[in-house]
């Protein structure tokens, strides 16, 4: 494995290997705590703070993890890192943990933080571990801040639920988009996201699976 | 060392200290935590209560919503009787630690109801409910009551607030629902919540509740515009709902026999 700098494991998953992106990993939670930009910044944080020191914990622990129990090793770490997250928003931002609701608890199943943990954690000091862990949280940050805008500036016609747009509904008159306030919507917008990255770093466009060949033989008349 | 590790003897070692080592950092975070979530739900609790009083006032800090609330007078009675009933009755000290929602999942606590008058679709209903008064100079100026019922995807819990007369609504507030976003989840658009306010829970005989969440609007000039609520639009099972918990709630299964009391004076 070659060498790799602090700058790199740190910079590099927020746009050239960005863990939605480019290893579409993470879509469940995209899809769900996107509606609003308060919403999506404490779970981007809760995410950030989990990959960061389960990869760190992981890390240095990985000499002693026997192969046969690593997997159910990193989970043991992971959810306990969650369950510590969930019960300190419980108790210093209390409202916004209930909007949360379920999806704190589920950050065990981000695939970003199992994917890190044994892709980097297994194989890197702590150090770099823990650098890897911000960098990947930061990565899945971004893309979430980026769906939440435009969710929540056309869902509901406010950012930060200061409202800019006023609805019909308050009596203003701006029509909101429902849509957008349902998860499909996420999918298009972060469809849009990767196109958008990928015309930008076409070195992230995957080669074809197969090319098809020209049509040569002649059937029937 | 790579031969070492993999050994059963080792592997169950470093399972054992591991769980060992998070079970600790888990119960210590929860336990040193455990007594602000507790603050943090009761506060949770009260401004609800005082939202659907509309005594709610903007950006109001924790210390003066315990200061307001504590203008109200929490009670327990017992709804097949419409009576008061002491804590003690229930085995709490402060009647602010009785869950009743708690409650309706004990079969001791709470009662089945039918499902041809299950209106509301809560399957049980408890025994004792949590009442919230407030009188001034003996007299009785506000009653905040919690309701819950089935809308579309999720039960829903909030509290309505009655004046003194123990007819007119002065609010309603749900503060827990999962209804979809921008259709029936625009149960808690204030606009939408203010046109509650004003409108009359009982016809002339005071025991049958009478609200109607209506399509279309409310003509201003209808016979019984008192007891209409227009509906959320895009949101039929939602409406039907809370026109069903509210009647439910309000109706001699629920609050009625309470009202009735406290109007006569008896409760």
């Amino acid at each position: 494995m070659s060498e790799v700098t602090a700058k790199q494991v740190l910079f590099e998953p927020i746009f050239s290997n960005n863990p939605i992106g480019l290893q579409i990993l993470g879509i469940c939670s995209a899809l769900a705590v996107t509606t609003s930009m308060n919403v999506t910044i404490v779970m981007c944080l809760s995410v950030i703070a989990v990959t960061a020191f389960s990869n760190l914990a992981v890390s240095l622990v990985r000499t002693q993890i026997p192969g046969s129990i690593r997997i159910i090793v990193q989970m043991t770490i992971i959810a306990s890192l969650v369950i510590v997250v969930d019960q300190i928003l419980k108790a210093y931002a209390y409202e916004i943990s209930k909007q949360l609701s379920v999806f704190v608890g589920l950050i065990i199943t981000n695939c970003i933080v199992m994917g890190r943990a044994e892709g980097f954690a297994m194989k890197n000091g702590p150090w770099l571990s823990f650098l890897d862990g911000i960098g990947n949280g930061m990565g899945y940050s971004v893309m979430l801040l980026f769906v939440a805008f435009f969710r929540e500036l056309l869902g509901a016609g406010s950012l930060f639920g200061v409202t800019l747009l006023t609805p019909v509904n308050e009596g203003g008159w701006y029509i909101t988009n429902g849509l957008l306030l349902l998860p499909p919507s996420a999918f298009f917008i972060i469809g849009l996201a990767i196109w958008g990255l990928r015309a930008w770093m076409p070195e992230q466009v995957e080669e074809e699976d197969f090319k098809m060949s020209r049509h040569t033989h002649k059937e029937a008349f | 060392m790579a031969k070492a590790k993999e050994t059963v003897s080792r592997t169950l070692l470093v399972a054992l200290v591991l769980s060992i080592v998070f079970s600790v950092v888990v119960s210590t975070a929860a336990v040193v935590l455990r007594p602000a979530q507790i603050k943090n739900q009761n506060l949770d609790i009260k401004t609800n209560i005082l939202a659907a009083a509309g005594m709610l006032p903007n950006g109001a800090g924790a210390e003066e919503i315990e200061s307001i609330f504590a203008q109200f007078d929490v009670r327990l009675v017992n709804l097949d009787t419409g009576d008061y009933v002491e804590p003690s009755f229930v085995e709490v000290s402060d009647p602010m630690k009785y869950d009743m929602y708690k409650a309706a999942s004990d079969p001791k606590m709470s009662t089945n109801i039918p499902s041809s008058e299950d209106k509301a679709g809560i399957k049980r209903r408890p025994n004792i409910a949590k009442v919230y008064t407030l009188s001034e100079n003996g007299e009785m100026k506000r009653v905040v009551l919690p309701i819950h019922g089935y809308g579309l995807w999720s039960t829903l819990y909030g509290f309505m607030s009655l004046e003194g007369d123990l007819n007119t609504i002065e609010g309603l507030g749900f503060y827990a629902h999962a209804e979809t976003p921008g259709l029936g989840g625009e149960v808690d658009n204030p606009r939408w919540k203010s046109q509650w306010v004003g409108k009359e829970l009982y016809g002339e005989d005071k025991t049958e509740p009478q609200i109607r969440l209506i399509k279309g609007g409310v003509d201003a000039n209808a016979a019984d515009k008192e007891h209409k609520v227009d509906a959320l639009s895009g949101a039929t099972l939602t409406s039907r709902g809370v026109q069903q918990l509210v009647n439910y709630w309000m109706g001699d299964r629920g609050y009625a026999p309470f009202l009735k009391k406290l109007r006569e004076g008896e409760a």
